[in-house]
């Protein structure tokens, strides 16, 4: 019997095999938030390094937070064509699908964070390596944990796909403006700072912002392991739970 | 972790509820090593989901079920490693290749790299999918498909293989070519088989032992023959040239159990065949030949009539060109 380690690296490496042959459409996923970049650091305010610093590690949590919560979305089809259900009746580990589907979906995104990073360079921006390998791991928690409630909304909405939309769509942007990506948060009403200490994402993008600069011995490094772990094990819970309910 | 020796599937009071709905209503089955066995019942008789709970996919409402040894709730990872399934769907994920998804396929089952690609190079060139197996499955034909789900399911050689209306929606010699397939595996590797069909002709050339289900239970369990013979038998029809030589003939034969319609005589009989000579040979000696003469042995669908009062009864006059199955009450 298998390891969930190698059940894992078998539903990743599966999953990330059409990419190989299909590379065009990690280029176009690449390129997305640098365009994104591109448009709206112009317009912060300020000194640009000073601006990038801040700005960066929110654009490269963004980017996963798109990405893992999209991780149901390719399970969808698999559902109506009969490959989820066969990978169902093999011994695979429950909680490895749901993992290896969610790395597939932000490993791509290492990748972009650091030609984000790259193109950043010229403008000034610095960052610490080990600080942002640290912020990686927290963010990589906190992905598979939205992966895995992602998946587990795909099994639910398996006989009414919009669903699937609607709800990822809906839940989405709140998730990201009471995080404090794009906008702090500091300067908004009491009411929205209080929603947004609700929001497990928001500890994680102060941690994220604390770390890409080097402050790693800091109280938001602590918190955003603890929010990014409790969505880890939350999603896992959920999804391994949706999984064996599903009819 | 043995598992216990002795059937390879075991139910008691098998029953699946939907909300309202008794999809399985305590099914009591045992397979034993090596059986071929098909569950023939029409749509929503409670086959599919018998076949899901017996391959972990949806927990019983109530009742238990050992597959393999191993309990299908209690030890699902055992009872997962020891079976293979191929569902009614396309086991091979669209955007894949043929080759890669049998090799992750044996990865799943616990293979090391090199055993489980050259296990997916057998199995390619045993099911002629050479030419295939490196394109896209969403490329490949409806019958290429199935052959390779066939292989998917065949990677880890299991013990039990589970197939669901394997051959629904194939082409007639598409349908015989993975009949013939399933037929060799069991000869060559004595695997047990569990299939479920709703074609009549499949589950009585194939399987030797049948199992019909209807509204979540199992109302008949034995051998197609023996179904056939026990509850429906054999009609031999006598033609005669005239309607008095046919109710003349009913006379003589009072001791049977016949009807005359017009110029035709229809006589309920077990084991037909065997029971034409003597007939013919007491009509003629009544001056009574029969001009024409012809044994009519029972189809499973007889069977199924008989136990219900429904024919399971596949749509329009020629079965291959549409398999959709249709419940026909009469």
């Amino acid at each position: 019997m298998t390891s969930l380690v190698a059940d894992t690296r078998t539903v990743f490496s599966r999953e990330l095999r059409p990419l190989r042959y299909d590379p065009f459409t990690i280029i176009i996923s690449m390129v997305q938030p640098l365009v994104f970049l591109a448009l709206f650091a112009p317009l912060l305010p300020g000194d640009k390094s000073e601006a990038l610093r801040w700005f960066v590690p929110g654009i490269i949590v963004m980017s996963c937070l798109f990405a893992s919560s999209m991780t149901g979305s390719n399970l969808l089809f698999e559902i109506q064509t009969g490959s989820h259900e066969r990978m169902l009746v093999t011994p695979l580990r429950r909680p490895a699908l749901l993992i290896g589907r969610a790395l597939k979906e932000i490993v791509p995104m290492v990748a972009q964070a650091a030609l984000i990073v790259v193109v950043c360079l010229p403008f000034g921006y610095r960052l610490s390596v080990g600080g942002a390998l640290l912020g990686l791991v927290i963010l990589a928690g906190f992905s598979i944990g939205l992966g895995a409630l992602s998946y587990a909304l795909a099994l639910a909405a398996k006989h009414q796909e919009w669903m699937f939309w609607v709800v990822q769509q809906t839940l989405l942007f709140p998730i990201l403006l009471l995080a404090g990506v794009l906008l702090p948060l500091d300067g908004g009403p009491g009411w929205l700072r209080t929603l947004a200490s609700f929001n497990p994402l928001r500890y994680v993008v102060d941690a994220e912002r604390a770390l890409f600069t080097g402050d790693i011995w800091q109280s938001t490094t602590v918190t955003g392991l603890v929010a990014a772990a409790a969505v880890g094990a939350f999603g896992l819970f959920v999804g391994v739970r949706a999984m064996n309910r599903s009819t | 972790m043995k598992p216990s020796v002795g059937h390879m599937i075991e139910t008691r009071g098998l029953t699946k509820h939907f909300k309202d709905v008794r999809a399985v209503d305590g099914i009591d089955l045992t397979v034993a090593r090596g059986e071929l066995v098909a569950l023939l019942g029409p749509n929503g008789a409670g086959k599919s989901t018998t076949l899901r709970m017996l391959t972990t996919l949806i927990p019983p409402t109530a009742g238990t079920a050992t597959v393999a040894g191993f309990d299908v709730v209690r030890r699902q990872r055992e009872v997962r490693q020891r079976i293979g399934y191929i569902g009614q769907g396309n086991g091979a994920g669209h955007s894949q290749r043929g080759r890669d998804e049998l090799i992750s396929q044996g990865r799943a089952y616990g293979m090391g790299v090199r055993p489980a690609r050259a296990r997916a190079a057998e199995l390619i060139e045993s099911l002629g999918l050479g030419e295939v197996a490196d394109r896209k499955v969403a490329t490949l034909s409806g019958g290429q498909r199935r052959r390779l789900d066939i292989a998917m399911g065949l990677i880890h050689a299991p013990e039990l293989l589970f197939l669901d209306e394997p051959s629904t929606g194939l082409d007639p010699q598409n349908r015989a070519n993975l009949q013939e397939h399933i037929l060799r595996l069991r000869a060559e590797h004595g695997t047990t088989i569990v299939l479920t069909t709703h074609y009549l002709d499949e589950a009585d050339s194939m399987a030797e032992r049948v199992i019909v289900v209807d509204h979540g239970r199992v109302i008949a369990d034995d051998s197609p023959a023996r179904l056939k013979a026990e509850h429906v038998g054999d009609t031999i029809l006598l033609g005669f040239d005239s309607e008095q030589e046919t109710t003349a003939a009913a006379a003589t034969l009072s001791g049977r159990d016949s009807h005359p319609y017009g110029k035709e005589l229809r006589i309920r009989t077990q084991g037909g065949p065997r029971q034409v000579p003597g007939l013919l040979e007491d009509l003629r000696s009544a001056g009574l030949p029969a001009a024409s003469v012809e044994v009519i042995r029972p189809t499973l669908d007889d069977v199924f009539l008989t136990l219900t009062g429904r024919s399971l009864r596949e749509g329009g006059a020629n079965a291959d060109r549409q398999p959709a199955v249709e419940l026909v009450e009469v």
